[in-house]
């Protein structure tokens, strides 16, 4: 059998700072620990025993950021690392503390993610980021192919990118606007039991999401994500450890990954994803296949996202995506489970903590602990994270039994 | 046909390896690189190629023509510099050679834009000294100042 990731560690215990719209008193570091501390006290291990983190980039640290957060945490670990995977980047957190932990060189790892927020800027982005005003104009504070060959078009942010891929793949293979609504609507369905979710007790319609403003054709407001502040971490453990501790662990069975580019405008195709080959991988390490999936946990920061997914995962054909959702209940009690938390989309998405969002529900689903929005007798998940303008992929299987 | 003045773009800072490619739309042409080893052809500038790895890259003149790959259009600003530039079109472009481009589709109505227009390439002058490629449909006259 050739190498896997199959049974090398399991996540144990969950700890999050639900999103809000604003984070008054908080920082990005004090929410990431917040949130750490609540995983590592959920999984019943002590502070000291955890020996590995995981983190993202944090925006003001521009190096040496897994040493910032450590002695922001009183941390002292034996592997520590930054997965800059955009919102991939908690998925592939996951595989990497397992192989780490395989590898002999931790026993337990945490992975943190989070970002806080202030309502309105203290300084207007454009000010200190991308973009300067001279006084002649906008200038580029350095050279990259993104400044050069983006920015000028006002290629900016997720927005556009997912505009252009949507708007190819209606004209490829057709997709309604009410097809794509319907992924909003049964993911603020499920948002409505999930008192953590931002939108939780505000269900809406598909008329709702087809009259909210168009913002960058064919998306509507309704079928983009919020951004939020708050925090999500969890602990992964191996083998030794997952069955003596708090929760049933949530095995890892399978993970792949895929990275292909930065501008959509450069991907190798606009509607065969490169999730292709990251679930492919998951699925074949999992020695498992799609029908076998109780939940889709999947990155949704558009409802596109979540069509491309369920097609290149191979929940149903290319193409077909639409008639699939047409044809499927997506809700937590129905017949096709996807992102019971109410998925970005109406959870909210509090930075990098948005794409561990899908993992730690995929996790609490399997542990039983999903509350009243909980699927009976969930075996296996498929989580996916997405980054940037589906450039970074990272697909996980997980299940109950290793 | 309408005529556009949109000021205040970020605009590019030539890198090393793109410079060539700034001088050349300065004159009115749309250098892309083709891969002596393999045939290929890669836009935007670089010094390897994207599908062999060979560092052979040639410069050689695009034809400036090609159709819209997809488009969308911007309802609010995607940047603070678009504040006033009302709805516009940013689109892919594939070049008749075969590279697609991140463009603004321009001299034409957002809402008349469909996905295998024919378009061509139109060089907009701006105050940095930068000749800024945009695209407007081929039966038409670029008119754009920036």
């Amino acid at each position: 059998m050739s190498a896997s990731t199959r049974g090398l560690g399991a996540v144990v215990g969950v700890g999050d700072i639900p999103p809000s719209r604003t984070t008054p008193g908080e920082t990005t570091l004090s929410l990431m620990a917040k949130a750490a501390v609540a995983a590592i006290a959920d999984s019943g291990l002590d502070f000291a025993d955890v020996d590995g983190v995981l983190m993202h980039p944090i925006g003001g640290v521009s190096m040496l950021t897994p040493s910032t957060v450590m002695e922001f945490m009183g941390m002292q670990a034996n592997f520590a690392e930054v997965v800059d995977l955009g919102g991939a980047s908690g998925a592939g957190m996951i595989w990497r503390a397992a192989a780490a932990i395989q590898a002999g060189m931790c026993k337990a790892c945490v992975c943190i993610t989070g970002s806080s927020r202030r309502g309105r800027p203290a300084v207007p982005p454009s000010a200190g980021g991308a973009a300067k005003r001279t006084a002649s104009g906008w200038n580029m504070p350095d050279t990259s192919p993104f400044a050069e060959f983006e920015v000028p078009y006002g290629n900016v942010g997720a927005n556009v990118g997912y505009a252009l891929v949507a708007q190819r793949y209606m004209h490829e293979y057709g997709v309604t606007p009410e097809q794509l609504a319907k992924v909003a609507v049964h993911q603020r369905d499920n948002a409505c039991q999930n008192p953590d979710a931002i939108f939780y007790g505000e269900p809406i319609t598909v008329d709702d999401v087809l009259a909210s403003p168009m913002i960058v054709d064919p998306l509507h407001l309704l079928e983009i994500v919020m951004p939020a502040g708050g925090a999500s971490a969890l602990v992964v453990v191996g083998p030794e450890l997952a069955d003596k501790l708090a929760n049933p662990p949530a095995w890892l069975l399978g993970a792949g990954e895929r990275v292909t580019h930065k501008s959509i405008t450069y991907a190798p195709n606009l509607t065969d994803t490169a999730i292709q080959a990251s679930a492919a991988r998951a699925f074949d390490q999992a020695g498992v296949t799609p029908q076998q999936i109780g939940l889709a946990s999947v990155y949704d920061c558009y409802t596109i996202t979540v069509l491309l997914t369920l097609e290149d995962a191979g929940f149903c054909a290319k193409g077909t995506g639409g008639r699939f959702i047409e044809e499927h209940d997506l809700r937590w009690n129905g017949d096709f489970p996807v992102n019971t938390h109410g998925g970005q989309l109406s959870f909210g998405q509090p930075g990098i903590a948005g794409g561990m969002s899908h993992v730690t529900e995929a996790v609490r689903q399997i542990q039983g602990r999903a509350e009243a929005r909980q699927i009976p007798d969930l075996d296996l998940a498929f989580v996916n994270g997405n980054g940037g303008i589906l450039s970074e992929q990272v697909s996980l299987v997980l299940g109950r039994q290793p | 046909m309408t005529e556009q003045t949109i000021i205040h773009r970020p605009l590019p800072r030539p890198s090393e390896h793109s410079a060539r490619f700034w001088s050349a739309t300065a004159e009115g042409r749309f250098l892309i690189q083709t891969c002596s080893a393999c045939g290929q052809a890669t836009f935007y500038p670089k010094v390897t190629c994207p599908s062999c790895g060979s560092v052979d890259l040639v410069d050689t003149e695009a034809s400036g023509r090609g159709t819209v790959f997809t488009y969308t259009i911007a309802r609010r600003p995607t940047h603070k510099a678009f504040a006033e530039a009302g709805p516009y079109v940013i689109a892919i472009v594939e070049l008749a050679e075969g590279p697609h481009v991140t463009t603004n589709i321009v001299d034409c109505d957002p809402d008349e834009v469909t996905i295998g227009m024919p378009v061509e390439v139109t060089y907009a002058d701006t105050i940095e000294g930068i000749a800024l490629p945009l695209f407007h449909p081929a039966t038409t006259t670029a008119t754009t100042v920036l």
